[in-house]
C-alpha cells in the first residue's frame, strides 16, 4: 500500500514537472538562433543537401564521434558479458531447431538485398534522409536473418573487429586532416565539394558517412553474433 | 494553444508514452519488462525533442528542390532536435542491448527474472 502510493507520488510528480511545458506550448513559426544559422549558411558551409547529416557529420562531428565511442563501449561490454559466461559452458551442445524451407530460401534472396540497402542508406546520407547510423542498423539486420536462417553458420569474429576498428580509426584520422588542411577537427573541406546536390559533393561527409556506416554494421553484427555464440544448453 | 494541431497532439502522446515508461520501471516485477519500459522513457523522450523543433507548416530539412535553398530559413523545421534524436535513438539501442545482456546473466545464475529473487543488496 505504501509502495503503491509512493508509486502515484512519483508519477504525480513526473506529471506535474511535464504539465506546464505541455500547457504553455506554443509551435514556433520561424527558426531562431543556431538551427537559423544552419539553415541559412549550411549550403555554403558544408554543403550537403540533408541538413540533418551537416549538423550530424560536421556541426556537431565531435558529438557523433563520442556517439560512435559510446555504441563502441555498449558493444565491448557485452562482449565482455557474454565472453565470461561462454567458459562456464565450454563443452556444451548447441540448441538451435531446424529453420523453415520458407526462412531459408527467403533468406537468401533477402539477405543480399538488404545489405545492398543499407549500403545505398549510408552512401546517399548527405542527400536524402538516412545515414551511417540507419545503414548501420540496416546491414545488422540482414546479418541477423542470416542467423535466424543458418544458425549453424560462424562469422569470422576477426573480420569484424578489423573492419570496426579500421574504420574507427580512420574517422578520428579525417578528423585530424580537418586540423591540418581546413579549418578544424572534423572540417569536412579536405576534400573537393563537388556540385551541391550529387553524390559527389559535401567534401568528407560521405566518407565519414561510409565508415560509420561500417562501423556501427559491424558493431551491431558482433553483438548479435555474441548473443548466438550464448545460446547454449548448461 | 490549437489542441489538434499534429505538434500538440505528438507532444501529448510523447509524454503519455514517457509516464507509461516510468510506470513500467517501477511498478514491474519483471526484469524485462523493466528493459520494456525503459525502452518507452527513451521513446517518449525522443517524440517530446521532435515535436519541440517543430516550426508550423513547414518542411523536412533536407534541400532536394530547388525552391529550398533560397531563404532556407523561414522554409524549413529545425533540424537540430532531429540530430540530437538520431544520436539518443543510437545510445538507446546500445544501452538496451547492454541491459538486456544483463538480464541474461542474472538469469543463468539464478534462472528466474523476478527482481523480487534478487535481493543480496537489500538492507
Amino acid at each position: 500500500m505504501l509502495r503503491n502510493s509512493l508509486i502515484l507520488l512519483v508519477l504525480l510528480g513526473f506529471a506535474a514537472a511535464v504539465f506546464p511545458l505541455v500547457h504553455s506550448y506554443e509551435a514556433k513559426d520561424t527558426l531562431t538562433g543556431v538551427a537559423e544559422h544552419y539553415a541559412n549558411y549550411g549550403k555554403e558551409e558544408v554543403g550537403a543537401a540533408n541538413l540533418v547529416s551537416a549538423v550530424v557529420v560536421t556541426y556537431r562531428g565531435f558529438d557523433t564521434l563520442g556517439e560512435v565511442t559510446i555504441l563502441f563501449l555498449a558493444s565491448a561490454v557485452i562482449g565482455l558479458f557474454l565472453k565470461v559466461s561462454e567458459t562456464h559452458t565450454k563443452d556444451s551442445r548447441s540448441v538451435f531447431f531446424k529453420s523453415t524451407e520458407i526462412l531459408v530460401t527467403a533468406s537468401r534472396l533477402l539477405v543480399p538485398m538488404i545489405m545492398l540497402l543499407g549500403a545505398y542508406i549510408f552512401i546517399n546520407g548527405h542527400l536524402t534522409p538516412g545515414g551511417g547510423f540507419q545503414g548501420g542498423a540496416v546491414i545488422a539486420s540482414a546479418f541477423a536473418l542470416l542467423l535466424l536462417s543458418r544458425p549453424q553458420k560462424q562469422f569470422s569474429h576477426k573480420l569484424i573487429s578489423v573492419i570496426e576498428s579500421i574504420s574507427g580509426i580512420t574517422f578520428v584520422f579525417i578528423g585530424l586532416l580537418g586540423i591540418l588542411l581546413a579549418g578544424g577537427f572534423l572540417d569536412n573541406h579536405i576534400f573537393a565539394m563537388g556540385k551541391f546536390g550529387t553524390l559527389l559533393s559535401a567534401g568528407a561527409i560521405p566518407i565519414i558517412y561510409i565508415l560509420i556506416g561500417l562501423k556501427v554494421g559491424s558493431e551491431l553484427t558482433g553483438i548479435v553474433r555474441n548473443l548466438k555464440e550464448s545460446q547454449k544448453v548448461g | 494553444m490549437q489542441l489538434f494541431s499534429i505538434e500538440y497532439i505528438s507532444l501529448v502522446v510523447g509524454f503519455l508514452i514517457l509516464l507509461i515508461g516510468i510506470w513500467g520501471i517501477l511498478t514491474r516485477k519483471n526484469i524485462l519488462k523493466m528493459v520494456i519500459g525503459f525502452s518507452l522513457f527513451d521513446t517518449g523522450t525522443h517524440i517530446i525533442i521532435v515535436a519541440l523543433g517543430y516550426v508550423r507548416n513547414k518542411t523536412a530539412p533536407i534541400l532536394d528542390q530547388a525552391n529550398l535553398q533560397t531563404n532556407t530559413a523561414q522554409k524549413i523545421v529545425d533540424p537540430v532536435p532531429q540530430a540530437l534524436v538520431l544520436t539518443a535513438i543510437v545510445i538507446g539501442l546500445g544501452v538496451t542491448a547492454l541491459m538486456l545482456v544483463y538480464a541474461m546473466k542474472l538469469h543463468n545464475e539464478k534462472k528466474t527474472l523476478n527482481i523480487e529473487k534478487y535481493n543480496d543488496l537489500k538492507w
